[in-house]
């Protein structure tokens, strides 16, 4: 049996040990928010929070996890208000077809970047075929600036 | 309401936020088996035996086979040659062979191992000139699919007049799609034996074409809906009917619902791509810079079967001269068949591979007789009264050259050349800068009469319990085409957008509103649905005096006007506008009902040491008619410049032997958040009288510009000229040792 929690919830998993995070977050506890892309690390598409850090679930097998904190894209807003951050996507378009973004928006959602190349840089980790990124990195940016005036 | 010109949030985007978005593989269906494909191993040849592992489990598996198909078996598009299983015949690697579905993914996965599939092989047809020359004859009796020929005026005489008669020869390759949600489809039997289908698509109505055949079903019996889509492109156009039917052939087979989700890996190695091609130009001008004669012959790779490549040659053949005016021009266009997978739609469709070649053949001419690049491309530029090869006249929304000025304007173009030729003078630089300018122009619509042939149909609804619902087949794949559907119907009703929902793109729901593609969904679809809200509007002001605002007033008033129906339709259909005339025979005439236009600028720089290019700065002036939600507009530009540059300087497709090699994000390389850079686009309205408030096409033509322009400013940067694409670093190491210029 291997304990972990995930989105504050304590969990725990008896399958095989190897099966990938990503398909118990999907297939075991219906997390549907996480996407698979490319299962193989590549995509960015799955990431998710493991004790804070991003990291792609499609190649973790669900034996590391043991003891650890787990975040998913389910986590960011409370039941009727968008975190500031999905707000922002909203407002500057930063989501087209939508399967990229519950990756980019955990891993922006522990970045202290606040400008455009730095964006840029913190978020390289993650593919999107839709928007040519830069609404993305004006989303992420506005965000921060928003956060900075209301402490 | 929100009005159209306003830039309206994402009416999808809360749902995409918080994850909450069922995409096809999120979806649950109670009993549900898993479909894989055995697929063929080799490029041409003939399947000799097919043996399954008597260890393996197969009772817990459901198998189809082609002998399990009901009607057909082929998957009708435009003709009737690509199977959907393969009896014998084996055409191209990764061909479709069986199906097995298993309750456990990885078991469905675990059963092809055990399934051992013997060929005769024989050499296969692999490129363009393989397939001239007749290696093997794929396809009838010359491997041509498709060919057509445009004339104009006299190409003789006009290399008399020229004083400057110049070659090129231009050369561009597969492009993956490369959408992050891979294909997907789920299918279900219902007790009546109507089959359901659910998945990521484009076009609900062509997979349901497809089936009715397949299945031996009449229409009603077979229902397509799309479920939320992780991006398309193109790729989502004809592909899915083959998953869709597998699923559905595995559904009926089991009894069970059976969902097919690709991998990446076989998503890359088994669907279309682009069609790599091959564009010869000869131009001749005269020494003050007018083009007097274009002699353009292209060759495309369909791969296997014909699926769309004669469509996709026909928009290539009609934008290959670019948006030049020239009095006389022959284009010769051919699409030949090989053993590789079929190529087939992707953004752009045709058009990015005869652009690149036309923009680089301008170049090369400017640098040939001593002129300007930019003098040169205005000196020859498309007017209002401008005549194309086809013998269209352009009469209004023609906003060619003002994309062109503004982009100059925007971009610093003289200065920066001045600058950039300062700093590629001083040696110890550690890079060489170069700005590289390109034009376009693209169709909005279907080619030629190919929207009356459509006749596409759109309603909005009136629902008994008060809403407004837009009904159409077109699918939002990521563009936005719901929230610009919602915009064009609250503007034309002056109604609140929340009273207004977007029905699901579901054949037993809506009318046939045609494919989503081609730039075709806010310019003629938006515009059916403009007029089926005038309908309505007009009936409303008749029983409640003016348009509802509320929800309680818009269920008083739908009442009235719905008597014992649960909704009343308005439903129209495209109207063919009387003075639009095309002979596909001859194939002169109206090309297309409009054109928009763009200017693109690249700025980048190529490091000495390592040859890495680095964009610096993109700007571009995209002339759309009117940007009906200016900020979802710039996101389309914005990504579509994305995929072009990928398309210039990394996406490389390794086909060997017939097959993709890199069928991964590992090795094919699409463009990162570094490798793309910011961007500069400015909308340019040259209204279209007959688009919805004079909205053109928008979604492809941003993908047709940036390659050439990238190339220019390589040239700009460092004196290197480059006629294919991709240009990778090794290649610019190449043309440095070719030239002895070694950084």
């Amino acid at each position: 049996m291997i304990r972990f929690t995930v989105n504050g919830r304590k969990r725990s998993f008896s399958g095989h040990p190897f099966k990938r995070l990503i398909d118990v977050l999907r297939e075991d506890l219906g997390l549907t928010g996480t996407k698979e892309g490319c299962g193989e690390g590549e995509c960015g598409a799955c990431t998710v929070l493991v004790d804070g850090q991003p990291m792609t679930s499609c190649i973790i097998p669900i034996c590391q996890m043991a003891g650890r904190r787990i975040e998913t894209v389910e986590s960011l807003s409370g039941a009727q208000k968008l975190s500031s951050l999905q707000q922002s996507f909203v407002k500057h378009a930063g989501a087209q077809c939508g399967f990229c973004t519950p990756g980019i928006l955990m891993t922006a959602s522990t970045s202290k970047a606040k400008k455009p190349e730095a964006i840029r840089q913190a978020l390289a980790g993650h593919l999107c075929r839709c928007t040519g990124y830069q609404p993305i990195v004006d989303s992420v940016a506005a965000a921060k600036k928003t956060r900075r005036s209301k402490p | 309401m929100v009005k159209v010109g306003e830039s309206a949030l994402r009416t999808d985007a809360p749902e995409k936020l918080t994850g909450a978005a069922k995409y096809i593989d999120d979806r649950k269906y109670p009993g549900c088996l898993f479909g894989a494909t055995l697929r063929t191993s080799i490029a041409y040849g003939r399947i000799q035996k097919i043996s399954f592992d008597k260890a393996f489990p197969w009772k817990e598996c459901a198998v189809a086979r082609a002998a399990d198909i009901p009607g057909e078996n082929f998957v009708t598009l435009i003709e009737h040659d690509q199977p959907l299983l393969t009896e014998d015949r084996v055409m191209h690697p990764m061909q479709p062979i069986l199906l097995v579905a298993h309750k456990q993914r990885h078991m469905a996965y675990e059963a092809l191992k055990h399934i051992r599939v013997e060929y005769e092989e024989q050499e296969p047809v692999l490129t363009i000139e393989q397939s001239l020359a007749k290696k093997q004859v794929l396809y009838g009796p010359d491997n041509v699919f498709k060919q057509y020929l445009i004339e104009k005026g006299d190409l003789n005489k006009g290399f008399d007049q020229a004083d400057f008669v110049i070659q090129g020869e231009y050369r561009v390759p597969h492009q993956e799609q490369a959408y992050i949600e891979n294909n997907g489809m789920a299918a279900w039997v219902k007790k009546d034996g109507t089959i359901m289908v659910e998945g990521s698509l484009q076009c609900p109505y062509y997979v349901h074409k497809a089936m009715v055949k397949i299945f031996a079903r009449p229409a009603h019996k077979i229902r397509i809906a799309q479920a939320v889509t992780g991006g398309a492109f193109g790729g989502k156009e004809d592909y899915p009917s083959i998953i869709a039917a597998h699923a559905a052939l595995l559904a009926l087979k089991s009894g069970k619902p059976v969902k097919i989700i690709y991998d990446r890996h076989e998503d890359m190695a088994a669907t279309t791509k682009r069609h790599p091609a091959i564009v010869r130009h000869k131009t001749g001008v005269t020494k003050a810079g007018k083009l007097v004669a274009q002699d353009i012959e292209i060759l495309m790779d369909g791969g296997a079967f014909t699926t769309l490549s004669q469509v996709v040659l026909s928009r290539g053949t009609l934008h290959s001269t670019g948006t030049y005016e020239c009095p006389n021009v022959r284009v010769h266009s051919r699409v030949v068949a090989t053993n590789t997978p079929p190529n087939g739609a992707f953004r752009g469709f045709g058009a990015p591979q005869t652009i690149f070649a036309a923009e680089l053949q301008i170049e090369k001419v400017a640098k040939t007789i001593g002129m300007d690049a930019l003098a040169l491309r205005r000196a020859n530029i498309w007017k209002p009264g401008s005549i194309t090869a086809t013998g269209q006249r352009l009469q209004e929304s023609v906003g060619a050259s003002q994309c062109l000025d503004i982009c100059v304007k925007n971009s610093e173009y003289a200065k920066k050349q001045r600058q950039y030729s300062r700093w590629n003078s001083r040696k110890a630089n550690p890079t060489w800068r170069g700005i590289g300018l390109a034009l376009c122009h693209h169709g909005a619509g279907f080619t030629g009469s190919g929207e009356v042939m459509l006749a596409s149909r759109a309603a909005v609804s009136l629902t008994k319990d008060g809403w407004v619902k837009i009904l159409a087949a077109s699918t939002d794949m990521g563009q936005g085409a719901n929230t610009v559907f919602t915009q064009i119907v609250s503007h034309a009703l002056g109604l609140p957008a929340e009273l207004i929902r977007v029905e699901t793109p579901d054949t037993g729901l809506v009318p046939n509103s045609g494919p989503t593609v081609a730039s075709r969904t806010t310019m003629i679809i938006g515009r059916i649905l403009e007029n089926a809200a005038g309908q309505l509007k007009d009936d409303l002001v008749k029983v409640a005096g003016k348009v509802p605002g509320t929800r309680a007033a818009l269920k008083r008033a739908a009442d009235t006007l719905c008597g014992d129906e649960p909704h009343r339709h308005y439903e129209t259909e495209y109207q063919k506008p009387a003075d639009v005339s095309w002979d596909d025979k001859l194939y002169r005439g109206e090309a297309y009902g409009v054109f928009s236009y763009a200017a693109i600028a690249v700025d980048l720089e190529i490091d000495k040491l390592t040859y890495e290019v680095k964009l610096r700065k993109v700007t571009t002036a995209q002339d759309i008619g009117k940007a009906i939600n200016p900020c979802l507009a710039k996101g389309q530009i914005m990504g579509g410049t994305a995929q072009a540059l990928g398309y210039a300087l990394l996406e490389y497709a390794d086909f060997r032997g017939g097959w993709m090699r890199n069928s991964q994000f590992t090795n094919y390389l699409i463009p990162s958040f570094v490798d793309t850079p910011p961007m500069e686009v400015i909308l340019v309205e040259q209204p279209y009288s007959r688009g919805p408030h004079g909205a053109k096409g928008l979604g492809e033509m941003p993908m047709d510009l940036p390659a050439p322009a990238v190339v220019a400013a390589l040239q700009n940067a460092a004196g290197v000229w480059f006629d294919a694409i991709p240009v990778l670093p090794e290649h610019i190491c190449a043309a440095f040792i070719k030239t002895e210029k070694l950084g």
